[in-house]
């Protein structure tokens, strides 16, 4: 904890990871930039579970966000020095093993007296499932309704998704890098506030705020200029975007800001955009920890690219926890042509009538097949209008479906109709598409007593 | 008077399974009145006919000079079943931002707000 410059505390909590793939940069420049409390990085999005799981089926070790290793390798002086704490769900469905690494990189690197890690399991319901099911949790499907049933031989991964408690415990016994399977992202950022300060855990509008907090900085540059909409061009030195960092006060106000000397841009319109981003019914938005209502939040200008937040009101949350299953559903692959002027949208269009005439000769078994035009309408669909002759126009053609020879055999006739098909085509130098498996998401809830977590802290 | 939303709001929009939504913000919060009056639950499912498959859903947020939609069956499936170039939604805010309202002039005039471009105008009536 630290002091601002009226002698008030605050906790800062930077941001340094959106999602598997950001910025690799990010985690090291916000450690370094200027003076933080905790580095936050979030891993995982609906998906990323699943595919962890098949890497953990393959190799016991694996599971987790491997890129997390070397974030952390890179911020590891921060660490052990200067008392900087680390949260991350990176432990996608293996924790332990994620551990493991981060344990080796201190050994390496002589630290590891230095370095004590918190482990957060118990969100995992797989090896659980049939347990629960027999014992009356159907898992339904929450948009269609579907029992969990139907798709049970099917299912490779299945996770709740945890709030903020075992992150806290952790932290209280003193744990300087926690490691999280299926928490949420807001969780991530909330935890060390309310461990900070102390609020109760029926302090519905500080933790609302907490959450508010978690939201904003989650999808890292988000929120600091990245895809910014407003203004986007004046938007100053985004080759050098400075991510977010939450300077949160014990009442729950918060102040959005990002290291001297970056670019980017915090402000009301850029931390707007991301305070909608993803959002459902904004009376209630959702956690295991409380339900934050995001039509009470007042943003304000607090200086140079500083914003505020304040007066967030929250509620008691419900009694279920929402789990994120991951299935397996057919197959899928996408090609794509280039057809160039004159009447470069004529020929994609007639290379896509001749191509699913093919496929329909051949008696192949989709379930869906979509065709767009990029350059006419794969953003916008009619919207866009009627095109004025352009200069070239790809199409994109995909199929999906549960036959894989039939996915296969589309991914043969593309390539075809670069002699055989319209002319003046161009740009299948990729090759032939790739077939891929379809591993879906279905959203379920379950009783909250259902799922008990385990903090374990390795000295 | 016809208005361009693109001219009064920005926008930023996502995904949850196989729905988009649009958080439409706008530019000046003298405007967000307009936004509240004009960009209705109708007027938004008339603009995405044909472009999605489900309903729309409409909330206020006046605290941040902002509406949200819920646009439904939006995405193709959603998430990795689908197989659009968008299927996560990212750009069902610029697409909601090609909306025109058709605003009285004396209200437009009193808000200060800018036309429509005319080429625009007559782009959509045409089609209409």
């Amino acid at each position: 904890m630290s002091k601002d410059k009226n002698g008030e505390r605050i906790v800062r909590v930077a941001s340094g990871q959106g999602f598997w793939g950001d910025w690799l940069e990010a985690p090291r420049r916000q450690v370094e930039g200027g003076d933080v409390d905790y580095l936050m990085l979030d891993y995982l999005a609906e998906v990323t579970m699943s595919i962890l799981q098949k890497q953990k089926e393959r190799d016991p070790k694996m599971g987790y966000a491997r890129d997390f290793i070397g974030a952390f390798e890179s911020v590891l002086p921060a660490v052990a020095k200067r008392g900087v704490r680390v949260i991350a769900n990176a432990g996608g469905v293996n924790p332990p093993a994620c551990a493991a690494a981060i344990r080796e990189v201190a050994k390496k690197h002589g630290v590891s007296d230095a370095v004590r890690i918190g482990v957060v399991t118990g969100d995992d319901l797989l090896p659980r499932l049939d347990e629960l099911i027999a014992g009356g949790h159907a898992l339904a499907h929450m948009e269609t309704g579907e029992p969990l049933s139907t798709v049970r031989d099917r299912v490779l991964s299945a996770n709740a998704y945890i709030g903020s408690m075992p992150i806290i415990e952790a932290l209280q016994q003193n744990a300087n890098v926690v490691i999280t399977g299926r928490s949420t992202d807001t969780a991530l950022t909330m935890a060390p506030l309310r461990h900070e300060f102390g609020w109760a855990s029926d302090d519905w509008d500080r933790l609302a705020a907490g959450i508010v907090a978690g939201h904003t900085i989650e999808c890292g540059a988000q929120c600091s200029g990245g895809n910014c909409l407003y203004d986007w061009a004046s938007i100053p030195d985004m080759a050098n975007v400075g991510y977010p960092i939450v300077e949160g006060h014990a009442d729950g106000s918060f102040v959005i800001y990002k290291h001297p000397n970056t670019g980017g841009r915090i402000s009301v319109p850029s931390v707007t955009e991301q305070l909608v981003y993803e959002m459902g019914d904004p009376n209630s938005y959702i956690t295991p920890d409380v339900i934050a209502d995001f039509t009470t939040i007042h943003v304000e200008t607090a200086g140079e690219n500083r914003v505020r937040l304040f007066g967030i009101k929250g509620r008691p949350p419900t009694d279920k926890l929402k789990v994120s299953i991951a299935y397996r559903e057919g197959f899928k692959a996408v090609g794509t042509l280039v057809y160039s002027w004159p009447q470069a949208y004529d020929k994609a269009q007639a290379a896509d009538r001749i191509l699913r005439e093919r496929l329909e000769r051949l008696g192949l078994k989709f379930d869906h097949i979509l065709t767009e035009f990029v350059g006419v309408n794969a953003t916008h669909g009619p919207l866009a209008g009627e095109p004025h002759d352009p200069p070239e126009v790809q199409i994109r053609i995909g199929v999906r479906g549960q036959d894989k020879a039939s996915v296969e055999r589309f991914t043969r006739e593309l390539a075809p109709l670069v002699l055989n098909g319209p002319p003046s085509v161009t740009g299948f130098a990729g090759g032939r598409p790739k077939v891929e498996e379809i591993v879906a998401y279905w959203p379920a809830l379950i009783d909250k007593t259902v799922v008990q977590t385990k903090v374990e802290v390795l000295a | 008077m016809k208005i361009r939303l693109l001219d009064i709001a920005h926008a930023r929009s996502g995904d949850k399974g196989d729905t988009a939504n649009v958080g439409l913000i706008a530019l000046k919060p003298e405007w967000y009145p307009v936004l509240e009056k004009y960009v209705t639950l109708d007027r938004a499912r008339e603009h995405f006919r044909g472009v999605i498959t489900g309903d729309v859903q409409r909330y206020e947020l006046p605290n941040l000079n902002a509406l949200n939609f819920l646009l439904h069956g939006a995405l193709d499936g959603g998430g990795t079943l689908s197989l659009k170039t968008d299927a996560q939604g990212k750009v069902f805010s610029t697409a909601m931002l090609r909306m025109e309202i058709e605003v009285p002039d004396d209200e437009a005039k009193a808000a200060h707000l800018p036309a429509a471009p005319r080429a625009a105008t007559l782009m959509r009536s045409s089609k209409e």
